[in-house]
């Protein structure tokens, strides 16, 4: 280990700004801990995440088998959210669509955090003409509607889940990399990392080690509530036909066939409709939380 | 003011550019060859040479790319493979359908999203105040195009009040405008109530309050207006999320207007009619913030154009 390397890691454990961030997060987490819609929000993301863990054990039937005898039941004790055209359990094809759906969201927007941070980054710390270019990039982006730009992105890749999850992650880019280079252009001049620069810290080291973690923080805020919009719009694709294909079983998807049967069977789009709302519900609300409790007069 | 309408009009130009290039790649971007998907899997190499002569396709990107922008500049969006008609045509006659649903979800949202906000802003933690938040928390989180379906089922097919769909007069409206519009005016008033909290607590309210002004005053002169700018900013942005909503809006509730033109061109992979509306769509939304911009002086006179 260089001399460099460990004036560095003396620096990180010894600096007032760590002992800082650990009481920051401590004292965040008791304020999230406070907030009961929070707490709501974030038990009803657990439940879906156990929901969608377990699903293959906790459906009562298999999402995809067809009964015809059963077509387009109402509710009832063996079926307790009905049954679709192809007498399937609307159930079991909720509780596995929450797979879909969760996956969907958290992967989707992963891509925007990986590539919207690495943009933003880049972006606020260097400045200069990269800083001119990536934001105009973004600006471009932003000037097409989201939905329409995810929707333009599928067009173009053809429907399937896994193209939704990317035009997802595209559409949300320019969102993120705006937040983090505006957080890093509010650290990047703060003594520490003065500090490490005049320690001889690369940029590379700076930017990994001490600007990404300490800008991270609103970008998790973010994420949480860009989960949510990522969920609504998954489904609102594959309401379209662009994103799952039968028999997945897709909430959005599984809505739109329902739309055939609203007079006679409202049900089956009813449910579905219900879960995407619960799960968008549960992310905002623990987007609400951890934005208060990371710094109230956050706007986001 | 003068000065800064033109420096913005300019601005919008760089923009607008950028938007072209995005929107002119769409085509390339389509994995393997675009006129083979253009002219279908049975086609045979004729058709799909022709396709590709067709659609200009076979020249170097550069001549494509300036070919594409002089022709737009001349009003010209290309042909629809569908209809065969110019898609400028297309565009314009399904246009109206979805600006009338557009402006009519705005109306919903600035109506209920500045009175819920307003509401519940002047009444901070109060339990009418924490019901009307919990409200727009759900409003957020709908599906607008699930909200649709169910506004359909209570008002068409049990109360039998509203047309399910179609667009043939007002009435045909309000269904579509409401579903569009509701989720958005739950964001318009959560950010109205948070804007105006900000300002509610400032010393000149406080003023106006100690000299006895009268409180509707208090709240829609002295505070609303000077909360007004993130307010406006929102209602700008929301215009684009509406007119994104359009599309499920408008599939929901068969009309016959841009969205569902948009949706039936990429089922047909009628890749110039795709690229025209979502070029014509968003040369829209640019327009409609850069009138937000010019929208801040007359909010805020404090606001210099500079």
């Amino acid at each position: 280990m260089s001399q460099i390397d460990l004036a560095l890691q003396q620096d990180e454990s010894t600096s007032e700004h760590a002992y800082a961030s650990r009481s920051q997060w401590k004292m965040m987490v008791s304020r999230f801990k406070k907030n009961k819609r929070a707490m709501v929000g974030f038990w009803m993301v657990v439940f879906c995440v156990a929901v969608a863990l377990l699903a293959p054990w906790v459906a009562p039937y298999d999402p995809i088998e067809q009964n015809m005898q059963i077509m387009l039941e109402g509710p009832s004790l063996n079926h307790p959210f009905g049954t679709d055209e192809f007498g399937r359990d609307i159930l079991s094809r909720i509780i596995h669509g929450t797979q879909i759906s969760l996956m969907t969201g958290i992967v989707g927007v992963l891509i925007a955090v990986i590539l919207g941070v690495a943009l933003g980054t880049i972006s606020g710390y260097f400045g200069g003409l990269a800083d001119t270019l990536i934001m105009r990039i973004m600006d471009i982006f932003m000037a097409f509607p989201s939905f329409l730009l995810a929707l333009a992105i599928v067009s173009v890749l053809g429907p399937g889940m896994i193209n939704v999850m990317i035009a997802i992650g595209i559409f949300s880019v320019p969102t993120f990399a705006r937040l983090s280079r505006s957080s890093v252009i509010s650290i990047k001049d703060k003594e520490y990392i003065e500090a490490v620069k005049a320690m001889g810290g690369s940029h590379l080291h700076i930017i990994i080690k001490h600007v990404i973690p300490n800008s991270i923080a609103p970008i998790i805020v973010l994420s949480s509530m860009r989960i949510a919009t990522a969920i609504i719009t998954a489904a609102g694709l594959s309401f379209l036909g662009m994103g799952a294909q039968p028999p997945t079983p897709e909430w959005g998807a599984m809505l739109s066939t329902g739309r055939e049967y609203l007079r006679v069977a409202p049900h089956v789009s009813t449910m579905p409709g219900l879960a995407i709302m619960f799960l968008v519900l549960g992310f905002n609300m623990l987007g609400d939380g951890l934005r208060d409790a990371l710094d109230p007069k956050m706007k986001l | 003011m003068f000065a800064y309408i033109v420096k913005r009009l300019l601005q919008v130009i760089p923009t607008l550019i950028g938007v072209s290039i995005l929107t002119f790649f769409l085509i390339h971007a389509v994995p393997g060859d675009p006129a083979r998907m253009i002219a279908g899997p049975e086609a045979s190499a004729e058709e799909v040479a022709e396709v590709r002569e067709h659609l200009g396709l076979d020249q170097p990107l550069y001549v494509q790319y300036g070919k594409y922008v002089s022709n737009l500049l001349k009003g010209d969006l290309g042909v629809s493979l569908r209809s065969e008609r110019p898609v400028l045509d297309e565009i314009m006659g399904r246009f109206p359908s979805t600006i009338t649903l557009t402006v009519m979800a705005i109306a919903v949202m600035v109506v209920i999203g500045l009175f819920a906000g307003i509401f519940s802003a002047t009444r901070p933690n109060s339990l009418i105040d924490n019901v009307t938040m919990m409200v727009s928390l759900f409003g957020i989180s709908l599906p607008v195009f699930w909200l649709g379906l169910m506004l359909i089922l209570l008002f068409s097919y049990y109360l039998n009040l509203l047309p399910s769909g179609g667009n043939d007069g007002f009435s045909h409206f309000i269904l579509p405008a409401l579903a569009l519009g509701l989720s958005s005016s739950a964001i318009l008033a959560r950010l109205t109530r948070s804007s105006m909290l900000e300002v509610i607590n400032q010393d000149f309210v406080r003023t106006a309050r100690a000299k006895g002004v009268k409180e509707k005053l208090v709240v829609y002169k002295h505070t609303l207006k000077n909360a007004l700018i993130p307010i406006v900013t929102i209602i700008g942005l929301e215009f684009g999320t509406l007119l994104g909503g359009a599309v499920l809006t408008e599939t929901v509730f068969s009309i016959n207007g841009l969205g569902r033109f948009i949706i039936q061109s990429i089922q047909f992979r009628d890749y110039p009619s795709i690229q025209g509306s979502i070029l014509f769509v968003a040369a829209i939304f640019v327009i409609v913030n850069l009138l937000v911009d010019l929208c801040y002086g007359l909010v805020d006179p404090r606001v210099k154009y500079e």
